[in-house]
């Protein structure tokens, strides 16, 4: 057989985080354990697996191939997933940790103790995380083809498989320590790419922008390249700032660390890592655009997304190639795990653990049903990553933050901000963001192309923007607003007091109850 | 229900509606100021070419206004923790005056 680098390294990335699961495994007794590795990691290693989870293959494969194919318009995005960690740190995380326990869920019941509350909130961390999945699944089943020519089926089916391993035996610290794994080796081979552009650059910034300057007709480094319509570009920003701090995947990640100055440490720490990222994104598509050239980008694939790894063979030949798709790999393996165990909490702890068993399940019921549920979800995802092989999936994502957005959001700031709020409105909110972002959606363009097979389907799309954001985000908190203003039962006076006390003293404020130290 | 703290004599003590009042007047304005600063950015490259004029060599003052968006948001983040931890002295003042 052929002697190929990158298999050895994507073995040795499949050993290594096996071996961290077997780790895992040993612990995973409680369900806390499960849910949130006992809220025992650090603000760096909590810091490292936020980056870890966040930092999909869309932001590495993604970002890079549309900095080089439409120079400053890609640049958005990493300016845009930057910038809602403000959002994250200023007005989320303290009091999600303060409030809740292993889901979104949690924390807006612990203002509303209303099953149709809690069900609207699992539901759409659900949805949101099975969209994203999809989305990365996807993606990797094209590029694990690419990079190591398996069939799209194997590919995912690896990926798939790697994903229900990690979570059902491993849990939470499975989860995170493949998340730190990740960003380390994300972050390492980012570097190396860069400065490896910078040195083929002189080391100089202006020189490099001198270079690229006449690319595109000299209009490569100015913005308007890929978006036309001035308010998709302002839709696109809007769900890119406000999704994040709405994004199950990202918030439960604030369960695992112990209080909420240890969430404050972590979103810094992660916004830093974040950053430094990002910022190299700019080297990567500056990089392909120069040395590997928007003709050959688009050759090997129409989005743009291997740019990065023949960026990595242009510069350092097969072994740098070999190194970059296997950091692509474990940056897949890492999201799509977060992803899995976030959509498994929401079914076991929300829908089966709080609706259906009232919270009087065993610990040992507690754990089945999460690992159950992590097989289910693992399941769902691979058919329907599957069935969607030939579909442009790429919107899913786009899709997933609008969603978190609109429908998240405003019931995550209402619950914390607003004495008003009643669980009427944070139902309304939840369920209208939801609806109102998924039917924008399939009626755009996203879904519906005049063109046959560039779109799911082919026609003319009714919503004219790509990105519904700008709609769907205020409809979301509107929909709250009046849910709350018309609903007919009164907001709980007492029930703030409750909220605002523990929002902002934390659990310190409240003794530890003998009735809450039998249940958890 | 044993040890059940009276919230609603604690939000209503005078220690933590300052608290509450020094967290909303550095909240507030800090959230507008950088959602303004970050929309500036796609609002002036969307409906105007005033960032696409050279600030430094091939350098346009679009690529210097992005740039500056992330010294912001690290920026924000260090005014943030050192904010914050005022805020967890005054709470803990506020968990101590209630004992």
């Amino acid at each position: 057989m052929h002697f190929d680098p990158a298999f050895y390294l994507f073995l040795a990335i499949v050993a290594v985080t096996l071996v961290i699961t077997y780790f895992a495994a040993r612990k995973q007794q409680s369900a806390s354990e499960f849910y949130t590795a006992g809220g025992g990691l650090s603000g760096w290693q909590n810091g490292l697996a936020i980056a870890g989870d966040y930092m999909s293959a869309a932001s590495f494969l993604g970002i890079a191939g549309s900095i080089a194919l439409a120079g400053f318009d890609g640049f958005f995005y990493s300016i845009g997933f930057l910038v809602a960690y403000l959002v994250v740190l200023y007005l989320v995380a303290e009091p999600l940790r303060n409030l809740g326990k292993y889901t979104v869920a949690d924390m807006i019941a612990a203002r509303f103790a209303d099953r149709g509350v809690r069900g609207c909130a699992a539901v759409n961390a659900i949805c949101i995380s099975i969209f994203y999945m999809i989305a990365q699944l996807v993606g990797a089943g094209s590029l694990i083809h690419l990079l190591l020519k398996l069939s799209y089926a194997k590919s995912v089916g690896i990926v798939g498989v790697l994903m229900a391993v990690y979570v059902i035996f491993g849990g939470m610290r499975a989860t995170s320590w493949v998340q730190i794994v990740k960003a380390i080796l994300l972050m390492g081979g980012t570097l190396v790419i860069t400065i490896l552009v910078l040195s083929r650059f002189g080391f100089s910034i202006g020189g490099m922008f001198d270079q690229l300057h006449p690319l595109m007709d000299g209009k490569f480094l100015n913005p308007g390249n890929k978006y036309k319509i001035p308010l998709d570009t302002i839709s696109l920003n809007l769900a890119l700032v406000l999704g994040t701090a709405g994004l199950p995947h990202i918030l439960i990640r604030f369960f695992t660390v112990k209080d909420a100055q240890t969430a404050r440490k972590s979103v810094v720490f992660a916004t830093w890592i974040i950053g430094l990222f990002y910022v190299m994104t700019l080297f990567l598509g500056f990089g392909a655009a120069a040395f590997v050239g928007a003709d050959a980008i688009k050759h090997a694939n129409k989005a743009g997304n291997m740019a990065a790894p023949l960026l990595a063979k242009a510069l350092g030949g097969e072994y740098m190639f070999a190194f970059i798709s296997a950091v692509a790999f474990a940056t897949i393996l890492a999201v799509v795990t977060g992803l899995v165990l976030t959509a498994a909490s929401a079914f076991a702890h929300d829908i089966y653990g709080q609706l259906i068993r009232k919270g009087e399940a065993t610990e040992q019921e507690q754990v089945t049903a999460a690992r159950m549920a992590s097989l289910g979800v693992s399941l769902i995802s691979i058919i329907l990553a599957l069935s969607a092989e030939k579909l442009n999936v790429a919107f899913l994502v786009s899709l997933a933050f609008a969603v978190a957005a609109s429908a998240n959001l405003p019931a995550i700031l209402f619950t914390v901000f607003w004495r008003r709020f009643t669980a009427t409105g944070a139902m309304t909110g939840m369920i209208v963001g939801l609806i109102t972002t998924v039917a924008l959606v399939m009626i755009s363009g996203s879904v519906w192309n005049p063109e046959p097979g560039k779109a799911i389907f082919t026609g003319k799309p009714i919503f004219p923007l790509e990105n519904p954001g700008i709609v769907s985000i205020p409809i979301g908190f509107f929909a709250a607003f009046l849910g709350t203003v018309l609903s007919k039962k009164p907001s709980d006076d007492a029930k703030y007091d409750e909220i605002l006390v523990r929002t902002n003293l934390g659990p310190n404020a409240e003794p530890v109850s003998e009735l809450d130290m039998v249940t958890h | 229900m044993a040890g059940q703290p009276d919230y609603a004599k604690i939000a209503r003590s005078p220690k933590f509606q300052e608290l509450l009042k020094a967290k909303k007047s550095f909240l507030a304005p800090m959230t507008a100021f950088f959602l303004a600063f970050y929309f500036a950015l796609p609002i002036l490259t969307s409906y105007t070419d005033v960032l696409n004029h050279p600030a430094i060599g091939s350098i346009s003052w679009a690529w210097v206004f992005a740039f500056s968006q992330f010294i912001m948001t690290w920026a924000l983040c260090g005014i943030y923790t050192s904010r914050a931890a005022k805020f967890d002295a005054q709470a803990q003042a506020v968990i101590k005056g209630d004992k």
